[in-house]
């Protein structure tokens, strides 16, 4: 299996991606430069978490129309995995291939720290490792990570058991209180219709170690891995 | 303009004296050109020559067996072993970041980042020491407020989207800064140690590169405006200061950083303060070449700009490069990618001169040791606190300045306080240091002290809240502390440590500094400063091994100043040597004054320290219920220039000045043996926490072991302390230095009191992890008993309850 953690300038968590897919998962990865297209030795993709284009005009708004994401949508449409971090989610939003909007946090700031967010469904390539229900100590680090979507288009994501990850308190809570950035109905990650592609704010890269103080991220890669192991 | 006439106003409108140019029309046997003018103006200034501090600089130990590259790059770097070395420094923006906060804050940040790659190294972590005037000041809290919102903002801004993790530092509230805040940015790279890159404009003929951002107006005479006071205009400076773009610069990172891998590069530096002239001037005196520049090649952002704006601009985000011969295509190239400028726009030359060009005309040239080695050189007239015949109050000199006034002196020292010092407001109730009213003077004797504190349980909570003491999460939750995941011990503690991924190693850092104890006495304030960050690196389980140092302090041309500059230098210096912590970088910020009133003398240190193994790193907090809690150290009556005498007290420093006050008397012998005997308990993996006893005295370290951390909950302890002489409140709440509160399980207390008795450390159990409450008897009365909870809640909740919501809505954009 081989990975590709995709560079546009400005992204800034790409070699944090890199290492977890070589140090970690132990598998083969490139860094793609966001001017090339050819996405045809890949089983899955990194979109990594930074700040594209320097975030000018909208988190992600210009990275969409970076050679590479035209061929992200082919490779996405053959079935190819895909997991956006952070600004990663954020691109993926406004490439469409995942509905809704990442807003300004609620609290206006920047927030860096660990939550908790819940594990909502195991039925992902992501997460069939975890358990429904578990919840995981994972850092975040964003300005804009406020979920918004429309009604419609939320019902969908609910009937679909899309919802992947949800912030909650350390039991599993959801309190507003827990609600990092404000974004509607807890969310903090969802994947495609397909389930194939998976956007989330948190930095589940920054979590796989104890010595940086949660090994919590872990179980995704583990899962991705599995996934692909078995095809 | 290039063609203006020099009058004695312009002259004057340079900064430069009378006599600074007649030497430079000594030096060149003619009048300068008008560019020429302003070239000396910005490379003999404060900001670039150093001019007052060389001399006392010199005295500084900068040599060591770890130290690769001593004070005189762009900074200064250090072997950290398996081939790696570290690149770092501090550097202040203060004068910026009073005018536009934000982007001044930003720009500091962008600046310390290049001055740490264009060494070759990439930037790993950054810290930042912030000072400002207590933020429910009557008349300009709601400054300090936007001060410190803007400021934290614009650092975030600039650390998170180049992707450095913003790791620790400080953040300290005193009136001496409130119209004059500190700015003091840290940065650390990595480097191979083969590797390493200088600013160096070597090889005759080697073509010489302009690279990143396109030139504008913006920022000229930046770095005149850091080297003068401020007035009531100092807003309208605004348009010297710049604006930054995080994204460029993280552009310009990865282009820096491939074109040197490349081997294409033969010396880089980067455009900071002045520029065009002082990179290229700095190059050339480096390597004792010339540099001849058109600077009609270099790429503009505007039209019509002059010779002199060009040379003048402090557009942010540019480096100057001399590549190899014949590589410039591939510099270039590797700039394209990036969607940045690479223009070759000038050359090395034979001549040791700086030659500039525009438009076909020679508008300047100028033998570039005369902008460096033959800068004016000043031994500014000292005084100190003791000349003249001024008794007790007359410390005032040292921070604040105008203290003229003789009949101040004859006042009753609450008026005199009120009249030298600032920081107290004349009207009733008005609030200093963390909101509590003033108390009446008290005479200057111990049995006052302890009136003063009759509930130590109120007197710890307002420590525990007092805004330079309680937690600084509302600043760094607003920074990416994680990215690059390497920070193994995360913000809040006594210094922060990132890992060196390819080894078992890793870096502690920290920045402290303590105006108080300086403006009392800067000697032994600089020494105690230095001794404190020595030992928070300490504290996580590192060897210190250098420093890098920021030096905050007011006009040099007064006597008093520089007496205190000069003071804080020897201090520092023989700190240094105690501790086998060599200087290799580092900034002056002279001028920190506005409207004739200056800032407490304000030394920041930058300490780093090595963590040999980074398992065996130590955090602060209590671990398990049962652990046995020692204090190593001992403490002795250190409260006057206290947290408690400012905080529970409510003191301002001419207070504590007239009452007699002291700083903590610092042994550097005890000092050394209490650090070697933690490390050694580290290093053993016998300790289960350390942490510096500091600002607040035991009580409040104790307190700070008890509150929760990343997957750790509170936990409460139950102390009993046992002082002979001392007072309760010195036992709980004396700042006395060289003390460390550490834990261990019980069946390591015997190899645990063999390593640190072997060290010649004093010691004594002082009490076991457990419970709910934070409990401390003295002479066995139980003085504390504070559940940890509200405790922790308190101190958490501090800091960002003084900050209104429109203070954060107008720095959010």
């Amino acid at each position: 299996m081989k990975f590709g953690v995709i560079v546009f300038p400005g992204s800034n968590c790409d070699h944090d991606a890199y290492h977890i897919i070589s140090k970690h998962v132990g598998q083969p990865v490139d860094f793609i430069w966001h001017r090339d297209t050819d996405l045809g030795t890949y089983d899955a993709i990194i979109i990594p978490g930074g700040f594209s284009y320097g975030d000018y005009l909208r988190a992600g708004a210009l990275a969409r129309f970076s050679p590479v994401m035209a061929s992200v949508k082919g490779f996405a449409a053959r079935g190819g995995f895909v997991l956006g971090i952070c600004n990663g989610f954020q691109i993926l939003c406004e490439s469409g291939l995942l509905p809704g909007a990442l807003i300004r946090n609620r609290g206006l700031h920047f927030i860096c720290r660990h939550v908790n967010v819940r594990v909502e469904t195991t039925e992902t390539p992501f997460t069939h490792e975890l358990k429904a229900g578990e919840v995981l100590s994972l850092p975040v680090a964003h300005a804009e990570g406020n979920y918004v979507c429309d009604d419609e288009t939320y019902a969908e994501l609910v009937g679909e058991d899309r919802v992947i990850f949800r912030y909650c308190d350390e039991r599993g809570g959801l309190t507003e209180e827990a609600n990092v950035n404000g974004s509607r109905a807890f969310i903090a990650g969802i994947c495609s219709r397909e389930r194939n592609v998976l956007g989330l704010m948190p930095h589940p890269e920054r979590a796989c170690e104890d010595l940086l103080g949660s090994s919590d991220g872990s179980g995704l890669f583990r899962s991705l891995a599995a996934t692909l192991a078995a095809r | 303009m290039d063609s203006q006439a020099i009058t004695s106003e312009v002259v004057a409108a340079h900064n430069l004296t009378r006599e600074e140019y007649a030497r430079i029309k000594e030096l060149l046997g003619r009048e300068p050109t008008f560019v020429e003018l302003g070239v000396f103006s910005v490379m003999w200034s404060e900001h670039c020559s150093y001019k007052s501090s060389r001399v006392h600089l010199k005295r500084l130990p900068t040599t060591g067996e770890r130290v690769v590259v001593p004070p005189g790059e762009n900074a200064g770097i250090v072997d950290v072993g398996d081939g790696w070395c570290a690149a770092f420094k501090v550097e202040s923006h203060n004068h910026p970041s009073f005018i536009e906060p934000f982007q001044g804050a930003a720009t500091g940040v962008g600046g310390i980042l290049r001055d740490i790659f264009t060494m070759g190294a990439r930037p790993v972590a950054a810290m930042n020491s912030l000072r400002f005037g207590t933020l429910d000041h009557a008349q300009n809290g709601r400054r300090n407020r936007a001060l410190l919102a803007g400021v934290v903002a614009g650092i975030a801004h600039y650390g998170n989207a180049f992707g450095v993790p913003t790791v620790g530092g400080e953040v300290v509230f005193d009136d001496a800064y409130s119209l004059n805040p500190l700015v003091n940015a840290f940065a650390l790279g990595l480097v191979r140690h083969d590797q390493i890159f200088f600013g160096k404009a070597a090889g005759i003929g080697n073509p010489v590169l302009y690279v990143g951002a396109k030139t504008g107006r913006d920022g000229i005479h930046g770095a005149t405006m850091a080297s003068a006071e401020f007035d009531d205009e100092a807003l309208e400076k605004r348009p010297t200061v710049q604006v930054g773009d995080p994204f460029l610069e993280k552009l310009l990172l990865e282009a820096c950083l491939e074109a040197m891998r490349a081997g294409a590069v033969a010396g880089i530096q980067d455009m900071g303060a002045a520029g065009l002239t002082s990179s290229s001037c700095e190059m050339a005196a480096r390597a004792a070449t010339g540099v001849e520049l058109d600077l009609s090649l270099v790429p503009q952002r505007e039209e019509g700009m002059t010779a002199y704006e060009i040379m003048l601009s402090e557009s942010q985000e540019r480096m100057l490069i001399v590549a190899h011969r014949g590589r410039e295509r591939q510099v270039i190239d590797i700039f394209r990618k990036w969607d940045l400028d690479a223009v070759v726009i000038g050359r090395v030359t034979d001549t040791g001169s700086v030659v500039v060009v525009h438009e076909g005309e020679r508008v300047a040239e100028i033998s570039s040791k005369y902008l460096t080695d033959e800068a004016p050189l000043y031994e500014r007239p000292m005084k100190s606190k003791a000349d003249g015949g001024r008794r007790t109050g007359e410390g005032a000199a040292v921070e604040s300045g105008t203290t003229s006034d003789a009949g101040a002196s004859a006042a009753p020292a609450s008026v005199r306080a009120a009249v030298g010092d600032p920081t107290i407001n004349a009207e009733p109730g008005a609030s200093v240091g963390g909101g509590v009213d003033i108390v009446s003077p008290a005479p200057p004797t111990a049995p006052a002290l302890k009136e003063a504190a009759r509930d130590y349980n109120e007197a710890l909570v307002r420590l525990v809240t007092a805004p330079s003491v309680a937690s600084k999460e509302w600043v760094y939750q607003q920074y990416d502390h994680m990215v690059r995941t390497n920070t193994a011990v995360l913000p809040g503690a006594d210094a922060a440590v990132v890992r060196i991924k390819e080894t078992r190693r890793a870096l502690a850092m920290c920045l402290d500094g303590n105006g108080r104890y300086c403006a009392v006495s800067p000697r032994e304030g600089a020494a105690l400063v230095v001794a404190e960050a020595a030992r928070n690196v300490v504290c996580v389980g590192a060897r210190p091994i250098a420093i890098t140092n920021c030096l905050n302090f007011a006009s040099p041309e007064r006597p008093e100043v520089m007496w205190a500059f000069s003071e804080v230098i020897d201090g520092m210096a023989e700190a240094c040597r105690a501790l086998g912590t060599p200087v290799v970088s580092g900034n002056v910020s002279f001028y920190n004054e506005t409207e004739g009133r200056g800032i407490h003398p304000t030394p920041v240190i930058g300490m780093l320290g090595l963590v040999e193994d980074v398992r065996r790193v130590v955090t602060q907090g209590f671990k398990r219920e049962g652990h046995l809690i020692a204090l190593v150290g001992e403490t002795s009556e250190d409260l006057g220039a206290s947290e408690y005498a400012a905080t529970v007290e409510g003191r301002g420093l001419q207070e504590m000045i007239a009452a007699g006050a002291c700083v903590p008397r610092l042994d550097l012998g005890r000092e050394r043996k209490v650090q070697e005997a933690t490390l050694r308990a580290a290093e053993e993996g016998l300790l289960e926490s350390a942490h510096d006893c500091s600002d607040g005295g035991l009580a409040v370290a104790l307190a700070e072991c008890c509150f929760s951390s990343l997957g750790r909950g509170g936990v409460g302890a139950e102390v009993k302390l046992d002082g002979g002489e001392l007072t309760p409140t010195v036992q709980l709440f004396s700042e006395t230095p060289s003390r460390v509160v550490v834990s261990f399980d019980e069946s390591q207390r015997t190899r645990f009191e063999r390593i640190v008795a072997g060290a010649g450390a004093p010691f004594r159990v002082i009490g076991r992890v457990g419970g709910d409450r934070l409990r401390i008897s003295v002479n066995g009365d139980e003085l504390i008993a504070q559940p940890v909870a509200e405790l922790e809640a308190a101190w958490r909740a501090a800091l960002g309850r003084k900050l209104r919501a429109e203070d954060v809505a107008a720095a959010a954009e």
